[in-house]
């Protein structure tokens, strides 16, 4: 234990090539599918806070259910859309890190679209009346409220930040675990695990869980900075 | 839009009568001032000549219209401040009247200046004390350019500096040519502010009348009582 814990800092400490490849792999994809999903997503929940429609409630339960939507059903569910006899199977996505950004941005989609949905809803009771009484419109609305909640909303994105980080379902299936070309963190530990290489994996989880903890207290300082200046 | 009736007026959620036939016809100029008891419905009736409730019955007249033709603006007794900056809690109400950027900049720079709030207009609306609250609520309505401008308990939780400073700012609304109504529990401000009073009781207008009258005759019992009631102020108004 000891020993694979030494070797797993030597591999850290001597900024390993392999390891790092890996690492800027995970963050090119994951970072792409937040930039995507935070695209979609906050505007989507926004929109869902204040858009008043029959069937609103059940969209806000499927909404809130694809939160906790298996990495791997968004996989098989992609590799069935990019196949080759799938729908989009001409553009040659699949097995690619453009397919994992695909599915990584399927995963957070619904997750920052709900957490979104429900902290812009809340502002929206506080505001609407004076929205009211001002004329705000709905698109205007939404795009106050996301302003307003813009610290809250952080904190949203970087949990779907975190949720494309830490899954290993979906890129292992539209992806591949190509070395060199599609294997990420999550799909390197699981394979270096069962081939006996626990200092990688090791190493790569000490990456994986520092990253975590770095975006976690980025956000807490985000916030506590934002309520000691009234922001 | 003036004069405003509003007559058989009902407010009765869940068949609790809150409202239960209030006539009255308001004129386009001055400042009124609603009072009444606790709960009679002050608030509520703001918010149903506002639109933001729909009434159970009765109807309103703006000067021969079903709905008001000039501006409508309000500020609500805790007012509504984005988490954004000074400036930009003005500016964005005036994007429904849809103005330019610019002209937006330059009518937020005014009355942002006519509250002595103009060096505070990068900061954090956030950040403001009550009273710069409150004079940036007036302010964001003043920007509007309000042909009536509600206002609901405008100075309540304020000191007596902060107070003032509000209601400076309202009589200058009011020479730009907006009517004010408003409720207040303060009987002082509806001395120094008032061009009538409007008294509700047990859900309907017990009084209109003129300021100085109200207070130096009511005519109605319930109006009466209540002033009675207010014992410390009556001392300090018959001086």
């Amino acid at each position: 234990m000891t020993e694979t814990l030494l070797a797993a800092l030597a591999l850290l400490a001597g900024f390993d090539h392999r390891l790092l490849e890996i690492v800027g792999l995970s963050l090119r994809v994951s970072l792409s599918a937040l930039a995507f999903g935070a695209l979609v997503g906050l505007p989507l929940g926004a929109w869902l806070a204040v858009a008043a429609f029959p069937g609103r409630a059940f969209v806000i339960v499927v909404l809130n259910a694809l939160m906790g939507l298996p990495s791997v059903v968004v996989g098989v569910f992609v590799y069935l859309m990019l196949s080759r006899s799938g729908p989009f199977g001409e553009l040659g996505l699949l097995f690619s890190p453009r397919a994992m950004i695909v599915a990584q941005t399927l995963l957070v989609v619904p997750l920052i679209a709900a957490v979104t949905r429900q902290i812009v809803e809340d502002a929206w009771k506080e505001y609407a009346p004076e929205f009211a009484v001002i004329g705000v419109g709905r698109p205007l609305a939404v795009g106050l409220l996301l302003a307003d909640c813009r610290f809250s909303l952080v904190v949203a994105t970087l949990a779907g930040l975190g949720r494309a980080m830490s899954e290993v379902g979906a890129v292992m299936v539209v992806g591949g675990n190509i070395d060199g070309y599609t294997r990420v963190m999550t799909t390197a530990i699981a394979l270096e695990t069962s081939k006996g290489d626990l200092a990688l994996s090791l190493a790569l989880g000490l990456v994986l869980m520092g990253l975590i903890l770095g975006l976690n207290a980025f956000a807490h300082g985000l916030r506590t900075w934002a309520a000691r200046r009234g922001r | 839009m003036f004069p405003l009736r509003i007559s058989a007026l009902r407010f009765a959620p869940n068949g609790r009568p809150i409202l239960d036939g209030v006539d009255l016809e308001l004129s386009g100029e001055g400042i009124s001032v609603i009072l009444g008891p606790n709960g009679v419905g002050k608030t509520v009736f703001l918010h149903l000549i506002a639109g933001l409730l729909p009434p159970t019955g009765g109807a309103f007249d703006w000067g021969g219209a079903i709905r008001p033709d000039g501006r409508l603006a309000m500020v609500f007794q805790q007012p509504m401040l984005l988490r954004l900056s000074v400036a930009a809690n003005v500016e964005f109400a005036l994007r429904p009247q849809g103005l330019d950027a610019a002209a937006r900049q330059q009518r937020t720079r005014e009355v942002l200046a006519r509250v002595g709030l103009a060096h505070r207009s990068a900061d954090s609306a956030r950040q403001l004390s009550g009273g710069e609250r409150q004079r940036l609520a007036l302010a964001r309505a003043w920007a509007m350019r309000p042909r009536l401008l509600l206002l609901d308990e405008p100075t309540a939780s304020l000191d007596p500096s902060a107070t003032d400073q509000v209601e400076t700012i309202i009589r200058e609304i009011r020479t730009d040519g907006a009517k004010v109504l408003m409720t207040t529990h303060n009987l002082g401000q509806a001395t120094r502010l008032a061009d009538d009073i409007v008294f509700l009781a047990d859900g309907r207008v017990q009084e209109h009348a003129a300021a100085q009258r109200f207070f130096a005759h009511p005519q109605s019992p319930a109006a009466r009582a209540f002033l009675q009631g207010e014992l410390p102020w009556r001392i300090a108004f018959d001086r």
